[in-house]
């Protein structure tokens, strides 16, 4: 039996799964590699160079180096990973967030302390799970 | 004998012991979230525990994508602070407690429970931030620390069912240790959060309320809950919560709650801490 991926109906979530996993592992390593100071620097100094030492595609290449953060979630970025490229650059995770979402900063900060994003239907389901788990 | 005394569920936020570490806690923005915990502080306090299992998952720190236990417990004596690509925090080395560890791994694993075993392993803030929330700024850490990781990274973690059950062995093998020992065991991660995608910043009240009250009076109920309902209803990153569940399995049957708090946001999510005697 292969495991249901129904969870793809829930909207603006990215599950890291074995899809993503088996596409995704070079990509999410290359972040792992920013956790060594040296590698960190070697990023810094030439970016498109340091990538050559990684077996990543045309596609997920480029979005490292425009900082697509929501494009790497679609070419198999895993969040707890690509989080690593930000903290290269000096940003937060509510930095990224904000940009995942398209909102400014201020916009997203203000969004949290008013108690996050609430759900709605809108936002719990895209409605095409003809099987939706009941709640 | 060896026995549970107490069971912490808390989330483990880095922002929090960034906080602390950078000496902003006691700033409008994070002052509520410090004194809305110093009750469980206290509390932990007086129960004086001399070891504590801690349920947490790794962030890309000790384990990477290479190898991906679905349990892992540590079985070290000592525990280094991970850097986690920023330096690492300026908390106090965990100490392990190698013959209880030990003793885990046999009877986990001849219940069925294969473990992996870590000889060696950095923790991150997935285990430093709840002992910071709980002990507070301290010269050495009060107890030693079992540290038990949960793959929470790779799709898909354990069942919530299952770590409820790992829970339940932990008991039976904590009860059959030798030793007078008093131990606690942390479940942490959580509450409702969501750190990736268009559906970032997600956060259900309504959720977190349904599961701190079954984490006290059904969590049998909550081990029903399925892990796209976790994702859906409580944040893709909500997920961690199934290791409340491993927490809550090695208390038993009837809990006292003697403290839960909760409060929003610390960085992107909702946090929570619950405090439970086994009765």
């Amino acid at each position: 039996m292969a495991a249901p991926r129904d969870y793809e109906d829930i909207p603006g979530t990215y599950v890291y799964d074995a899809e993503r996993g088996r596409v995704g592992y070079h990509l999410n390593m290359f972040c792992m590699s920013l956790n060594d100071p040296e590698n960190r620097q070697a990023f810094k100094a030439d970016e498109a160079e340091y990538l050559e030492r990684f077996p990543l595609t045309p596609e997920q290449k480029q979005v490292v180096l425009k900082r697509d953060w929501l494009g790497m979630l679609k070419v198999g970025g895993n969040i707890y990973y690509t989080i690593k490229i930000a903290f290269c650059d000096g940003l937060t995770f509510q930095d990224v967030a904000g940009m995942m979402c398209g909102m400014p900063k201020e916009e997203y900060g203000k969004m949290m302390l008013a108690g996050g994003r609430v759900p709605t239907p809108g936002n719990l389901s895209k409605g095409t799970n003809s099987s939706m788990e009941k709640k | 004998m060896a026995r549970i005394v107490g069971g912490i569920a808390c989330s483990h936020v880095p922002a929090i012991g960034a906080a602390l570490d950078k000496g902003t806690s006691g700033n409008p923005y994070w002052a509520p979230y410090f004194n809305g915990t110093t009750p469980a502080r206290e509390w932990l306090a007086r129960l004086k525990p001399d070891v504590a299992i801690l349920i947490y998952n790794d962030h890309a720190n000790a384990l990477s994508l290479e190898m991906i236990p679905t349990f892992l417990l540590g079985t070290a004596a000592h525990f280094p602070v991970a850097d986690e690509g920023f330096g690492p925090r300026p908390v106090p080395p965990v100490n392990g407690h190698p013959k209880l560890a030990w003793h885990l791994v046999e009877n986990l694993i001849l219940d069925e429970f294969d473990m992996t075993i870590a000889n060696e392993m950095p923790v991150d803030h997935g285990l430093t931030v709840p002992l910071s929330v709980t002990c507070g700024q301290v010269p050495e850490w009060p107890f030693k620390v079992i540290p038990l990781c949960v793959n929470v990274i790779q799709y898909p973690p354990p069942t919530g069912a299952r770590c409820f059950k790992l829970g339940q062995a932990i008991r039976r093998a904590v009860e059959e240790f030798p030793e007078d020992l008093r131990v606690v065991v942390y479940g942490t991660g959580g509450m409702s959060h969501q750190l990736q995608g268009e559906r970032a910043g997600f956060v259900n009240q309504e959720f977190d309320t349904m599961f701190l009250d079954g984490m006290v009076h059904d969590p049998q109920k909550l081990t029903q809950l399925s892990h796209t309902q976790y994702m859906r209803e409580s944040g893709s990153e909500g997920i961690e919560m199934v290791m409340w569940l491993a927490m809550r399995g090695a208390l038993g049957g009837a809990v006292r709650e003697a403290y839960r708090f909760y409060h929003v946001p610390t960085s992107n999510t909702a946090s929570g801490l619950l405090c439970l005697e086994p009765t």
